[in-house]
């Protein structure tokens, strides 16, 4: 216990600090004294959608997330007087990158060195901060303008300052890697030397801004800056939410209702505080449907170390009622599914005259595409140490939404959001779970009964896999009716799967509009006869995101489908994907029914199927699309459009006479739009190639008698080094100008994995794989 | 109490016998670098070296530690293999979220300290046991081809 806190340290105040203290009352408290009018570049009033004019009153983007963005250099930069920059990172970091690239971004607008950079994490404080759920691909898309003029900001006062200081007009001084130059006089002051003075100025208004030209730029769009974090996680420094550690701390584990909606019914905890170092047993209320975030409840075990916590859970004796959901089969669920996707649903588009159009087709296409439920099982489980002093609770964890766990944990203690702070550690890996602060209420709840002391929950393995919010489950029909020449001339899709708004409503039984939007609605086909239909599905368990959400069964349903249509009229699949999705054309969502467009304006982005074909001849160029491959051995393609960005993937497989399925390369073409650190935009991609792979092999989650059956990964398996494709070529397409809009890059990788290796396992073999996961379906004895 | 030699430090824990390695390290010890992930030797999220072999600490009780030469994560960089190991992670830019770095790191280290130059198969073999969820696995694969000073990659 004698390892000091580093995660408490990372959120300490410094003193050194001489700009901007980060702490927000802190921050209040300098305005106060120093009598600064900062009103202007205060976050509650510098919001765009407060002072732009726009004609249209819907708001999008950034703009539309609760809180917005913040540019206030004031709240993200701070200078000590040895030239240290700190760059406030207010986005969670769990592998995609981002405490080095939205820092990078402040660092070149402000001539910082990145050498002399400091990344200091926020806690939750969406108000000082802006928007901080860190999903949905959102983090560089929404913020890179606000970081850009955050760094334009602070060089501008560096800049200033200096021209005071030499009594010289600000025009003719510049800001160079750390320093402030005066050319004609041959002067130069560094960042340190300035920073008090440059405190005292006021900050620059928007419009004044002179945000680099791209040819300047320095670390954007170059990919030469490493890893903040690399050093720490390559030696065991890295501090994640399972690795705090606080004087005089408890650890804990809870034993959940093993169904969703059940209750306790009894239990005994004489065995289990027999075991050595267990402090504590206590019983959690379960909270009434809807799930939204709250605690499952159960019986919680406190003890001296996670080891004896684990060992006092194992000798609980309890008693569960089932609850509602408790002959939830997956078996039965499955053939519910299928039902209901053969008969007309909910219409959410309609073009044309699909009925007559299948009725008067040369040939018909029929086809059903299950995907099951999944667990994103971050190799980090859910945890989370809280700890109540003086009526203020105090939390450090790995999380996607530290606004989100305040205000709920805020509710739950009964107490002013004031008086909770929400430090946020490394995430060992989210992809969806770590937006659910559930394990963080816990934590917080425990600390509670322990009479504020410091309380580590963690989640084993176990509890991860069988009471995640886990991905839908899906039946997906379609139906295609082709004419003499091939074409299709009618396109009849139905989706069906329970939808996340079920976690957070009663009776939702049809997928909102941003599950509708992931791929399914939007599908930019040119048929004349289209129409999709969405019919009812019941959730059982708590359904949320998984990395990329309902694009996995939507991309795999619809760009199989293709490629079986493709088949069907003997045509080669990259040309009848290219002759579907038609010429290149700009369409505005909202014409294809998707009222939602990923949060973001339709108008500046539309759907471009240009860029679509575009990213699909890049990948099948790179692939050697149609050439010559040995016996066992095939191409597939899919293409996917999601979080705007257009993704397309040639996956080779290889199939032994046996039935072994390989994947020597996958090829990726990716067109995100700008790209802001090409570096890790690749490992992300390199990342969902691989995630894909595993779900479309090995991903299941199952349930029996309303419980889930795999219980570690020796049931739920992923992919490992042996099975991984063996190689991943990734295919950037050139970045357009700085100043058009971002795409998204965690998630678009994902989707087209599965159906681009199942249309690769046909080439190969002549199999068609419907139902995931693969698992041993090639299997030939 | 159990006497064990952590990084070359004796270190009492005052633990019953059949607590796993891991959580004495992680809990008493305050040595968090090795982690915690499936608690069924299914990961290799816990691996740390006992006598140079790479062992699951999570099932591994500190009576079988006793006596034993222990080396985590936080000392392999002490390693010539393992620094140049951790050098290569650094070069490729290797870990994502990094939490089952620790594990790669010690299999990959034992792995060249057993198998100077590993051939694609004996990497295969090596590093099966570690999940990466982010998946890192083809930088992994180079990492270990470039601490070894492989510049052929053989497929």
């Amino acid at each position: 216990m004698k390892k000091p806190l580093d995660s408490a340290e990372l959120n300490a105040d410094d003193g050194s600090l001489l700009i901007a203290n980060i702490s927000r009352r802190a921050f209040l408290k300098d305005l106060a004294l120093t009598g600064l009018v900062l009103a202007a570049g205060f976050p509650m009033l510098t919001r765009a959608d407060e002072t732009a004019v726009s004609p249209d009153p819907q708001k999008y983007g950034a703009d539309a997330m609760p809180h917005g963005w913040v540019d206030n250099p004031l709240v993200f930069v701070a200078i000590a007087t040895d030239g240290t920059v700190t760059i406030i990172c207010h986005r969670s970091e769990m592998g995609q990158g981002i405490r080095t690239s939205l820092p990078m971004v402040v660092a070149d607008e402000m001539e910082a060195d990145w050498q002399r950079v400091h990344v200091k994490q926020a806690p939750g404080d969406e108000v000082l901060y802006g928007n901080q759920d860190t999903d949905g691909s959102r983090s560089m898309r929404h913020f890179f303008m606000p970081m850009r003029r955050v760094g334009a900001a602070a060089r501008s006062m560096l800049e200033a300052a200096a021209a005071a200081h030499w009594q010289v007009p600000v025009q003719e001084v510049i800001a160079k890697q750390h320093q402030i130059f005066h050319p004609a006089s041959g002067r130069v002051l560094d960042y340190g030397q300035l920073a008090a003075a440059a405190a005292n100025l006021p900050v620059p208004d928007r419009e004044t801004l002179h945000l680099k030209k791209q040819e300047d730029f320095r670390y954007i769009g170059k990919g030469q800056v490493g890893i903040y974090d690399g050093q720490d996680m390559v030696t065991g420094r890295a501090q994640y939410g399972i690795d705090t550690r606080l004087k005089d701390m408890f650890y804990a584990v809870i034993a959940r209702p093993p169904v969703f909606g059940g209750k306790l019914l009894s239990y005994d905890a004489n065995e289990a505080l027999k075991v050595p170092g267990v402090v504590k047993v206590i019983e959690l209320k379960s909270s009434p449907p809807p799930a939204e975030y709250n605690p499952l409840g159960g019986i919680a075990v406190i003890a001296g170390n996670t080891w004896a916590a684990i060992q006092g859970r194992n000798a609980l004796k309890i008693e569960w009622e089932k609850g509602p959901h408790g002959s939830y089969d997956s078996l039965v669920y499955k053939a519910e599914l299928e039902a209901a996707a053969r008969k007309p649903g909910k219409v959410v588009r309609s073009e044309g005259d699909v009925d007559a159009a299948l009725q008067s087709a040369v040939k018909r296409v029929e086809a059903e595409y299950y995907a099951p439920h999944l667990a994103q099982a971050p190799m980090e489980p859910p945890a989370a140490t809280a700890q109540i002093v003086d009526g203020k609770c105090e939390i450090w964890a790995c999380t996607q939404a530290p606004q989100v766990s305040r205000e709920r944990v805020a509710k739950w203690l009964k107490l002013s959001e004031d008086d909770v702070t929400v430090h946020v550690t490394l995430l060992g890996g989210g992809f969806g779970r770590k937006s659910k602060p559930d394990y963080v209420i816990e934590a917080a709840l425990l600390s509670q009964v322990m009479d504020g002391k410091p309380v580590k929950l963690t989640w084993t393995r176990e509890d991860d896999l069988q009471h995640s919010y886990f991905h839908t489950v899906s039946v997906e029909h379609l139906e295609a009716g082709l004419d003499r020449q091939g074409n299709t001339v009618a396109w009849l899709h139905r989706t069906v799967a329970p939808t996340i708004s079920s976690t957070f409503g009663p009776d939702s039984k049809h997928q909102m509009p941003m599950e509708l939007s992931m791929g399914v609605i939007n599908v930019p086909f040119a048929i004349a006869n289209l129409r999709i239909e969405n019919p009812e599905a019941e959730a059982h368990t708590r359904i949320g995101w998984f990395r990329s959400v309902s694009n996995i069964p939507h991309a795999f349903a619809i760009q199989s489908f293709v490629a079986e249509l493709a088949a069907a009229a003997g045509c080669d699949p990259k040309d009848y994907l290219l002759d579907l999705i038609g010429p290149p054309r700009r369409i505005d969502p909202r014409t294809l029914g998707d009222t939602w467009n990923q949060g973001e304006s339709p108008v500046l982005y539309p759907v471009d199927t240009g860029r679509l074909r575009r990213v699909i001849e890049t990948v099948t160029d790179a692939a050697n699309w149609g050439g010559k491959l040995s016996k066992g051995r095939g191409l597939g393609l899919a293409a996917h459009y999601s979080f705007v960005t257009y993704v397309a993937v040639v996956v080779e497989v290889a199939v032994s006479e046996d039935g072994k399925l390989s994947i020597p390369r996958i090829d990726v073409a990716v067109d995100c739009g700008p790209q802001v650190n090409p570096e890790r935009i690749r490992s992300q991609i390199e990342g969902a190639c691989i995630m894909g792979v595993s779900l479309a092999t090995l991903g299941e989650i199952s349930f029996r008698e309303g419980a889930v059956l795999q219980d570690n990964f020796h049931a739920y398996q992923l992919t490992r080094m042996d099975d991984a494709p063996r190689e991943i070529r990734v295919h950037l397409l050139p970045a357009a100008e700085y100043d058009t809009p971002l795409g998204g890059v965690g998630e678009p990788g994902l989707p087209p994995i599965a159906p681009a290796l199942c249309n690769a396992i046909f080439a190969a073999t002549g199999q068609r794989i419907r139902q995931l996961p693969i698992r041993d379906q090639l299997r030939k004895d | 109490m159990t006497t064990l030699t952590i990084n070359d430090k004796p270190i009492k824990i005052d633990l019953p016998a059949d607590t796993p390695l891991l959580w004495a390290l992680r809990d008493f010890v305050g040595l968090t670098g090795t982690k915690f992930g499936c608690g069924i030797a299914s990961c290799g999220a816990c691996k740390v070296h006992l006598d140079g072999v790479p062992t699951l600490s999570c099932v591994t009780p500190i009576s079988a530690a006793v006596g034993k030469k222990i080396v985590t994560i936080e000392a392999i960089g002490q390693d010539e293999i393992g620094k140049k190991v951790q050098d290569a992670w650094m070069s490729l830019g290797v870990p994502q979220c990094g939490y089952c770095q620790s594990g790669q790191i010690m299999a990959a280290t034992a792995l060249l300290k057993q198998t100077p130059k590993p051939t694609d198969a004996d990497i295969d073999k090596a590093m099966s046991g570690n999940i990466c969820r982010c998946g890192t696995y083809c930088r992994i694969r180079a990492a270990i081809k470039q601490a070894a000073g492989i510049s052929e990659v053989t497929v």
